[in-house]
């Protein structure tokens, strides 16, 4: 659904502060970048200014042709604000999520089982551990597919076996053609590119 | 047309879940009834004329309590920023909200409404008026209210922001409701009071949204 993601000469500031400017990024499919730099280096801001949330003070973000509104449509944006609520069960919000962002059928089950998530479906989400309630973030990903994945530390709750399961999920993803941009402090478990943000 | 559907499903359940319902709603009124006859005293003439008014300012102060985090939440835990990648409008999110928010708490405050005015001493034959300005005028809270509970997003304090806000806005549906429900109860033309509730209410569905919008956008930038 979207060719590339070309960024080109980007300029955003936070708060009256400038985070980094002249920034030149490419993404193709198939391809992983990992963004690094020091915190507040602006890692998350690019993030969520790719995603339409931020708009930047000078360059573009654009998508190989396609609108950014529809571009919207075809990236998930992954951060430690998962939008999960703590009173709903497991089941309901990925279910929600899911139909939200155009997956159907019985996708969430699905990625549940992939993300070994079955057993604890039917729990409240605030009696997830930090890392099965990022499972259940991730699970979102696999259940309604999108093209372009935008990662905000995506390792940092998880466990060791469940970085190098998610390191698999990732090369799935990209092997089919999606790409990812993952803003990380630990090396991503996958080959991938890797740009610094600031200075 | 099904994420619209997902979503108000969703939105009605977490209101619903805290602090909405009929229980909630009766409860929150046999509270105003009770003290109500304490601070103005307890003679039934005095009561009776206060009695449908009461029941307004009682719906318009728990439309501002079930107000104050409809966007708060959502803009802390994320929820706002996905909801924004969405095929949908966040016009039509904003009003989705506004519209569970009212489901789950304006309307069943709507329906108590009569039992806490006839409790009061208010005469039953302005039980149907009672109910129908309040189903209009929580509607108009709830998307008036909306608009400042979207405004006041990330700032601290925001639920007092709120209700500075909102308050304003809340003083012309109390106007009309309370005039057409006024002029009932004295035997006079209440129509006209009904009719610019009505108005009020229908401005406020259309317009609110658009001014929620702006702001949960201007908030997430």
């Amino acid at each position: 659904m979207i060719p590339e993601v070309s960024i080109q000469s980007l300029a955003l500031s936070r708060g009256g502060r400038q985070l980094f400017s002249r920034l030149i990024l490419r993404l193709s499919p198939g391809e992983a970048v990992a963004l690094t730099g020091r915190n507040g280096a602006g890692k998350t801001s690019l993030l969520r200014a790719i995603a339409g949330l931020i708009a930047p003070d000078e360059g573009q973000i654009a998508f190989g042709g396609v609108e950014p509104a529809e571009a919207r449509e075809a990236m998930h944006l992954l951060g430690h604000l998962d939008g999960l609520k703590s009173s709903r069960t497991a089941r309901d919000e990925l279910s929600f999520w899911t139909g939200f962002a155009g997956g159907a059928g019985d996708a969430p089950e699905v990625a549940a089982a992939r993300l070994d998530l079955l057993p604890l479906l039917d729990l409240e989400v605030r009696r997830l551990s930090a890392g099965q309630r990022r499972r259940l973030a991730l699970a979102r990903l696999l259940a309604a597919p999108r093209p372009l994945w935008l990662l905000d530390e995506p390792l940092s709750p998880l466990d060791a076996e469940w970085r190098g399961r998610f390191g698999k999920i990732m090369g799935e993803h990209l092997a089919s053609g999606g790409m990812i941009l993952a803003a990380v402090h630990d090396p991503l478990p996958l080959n991938a590119r890797t740009v610094e943000i600031g200075r | 047309m099904s994420r619209v559907r997902a979503l108000l499903a969703r939105e009605t359940a977490l209101a619903w879940g805290k602090g909405g319902g009929p229980l909630v709603a009766v409860g929150f009124y046999a509270g105003v009834a009770t003290l109500l006859p304490l601070a103005v005293g307890s003679e039934p003439e005095r009561l009776a004329a206060v009695a449908p008014g009461a029941a307004w300012v009682a719906l318009a102060l728990a439309a501002l309590l079930s107000l104050d985090r409809l966007f708060e939440r959502d803009f802390e835990d994320g929820s706002l920023d996905l909801l924004t990648l969405s095929p949908v409008p966040l016009e039509i999110i904003c009003a989705v909200k506004c519209l569970a928010q009212w489901l789950a708490t304006g309307l069943p405050l709507a329906l108590a409404a009569p039992v806490a005015a006839i409790a009061l001493g208010a005469s039953p034959q302005l039980s149907g008026l009672v109910i129908a300005c309040a189903v209009l005028g929580g509607l108009a809270f709830s998307f008036m209210g909306g608009i400042g509970a979207a405004l006041s997003l990330g700032a601290r304090r925001g639920g007092l922001l709120t209700a500075v806000i909102v308050l304003p806005m809340f003083v012309p549906p109390v106007i009309f409701g309370g005039g057409a429900l006024a002029s009932l109860d004295s035997g006079l033309p209440w129509k006209a009071g009904f009719a610019l509730l009505g108005a009020y209410t229908a401005a406020a569905v259309a317009l609110g949204p658009l001014a929620m919008a702006a702001a949960c956008r201007n908030a997430l930038s």
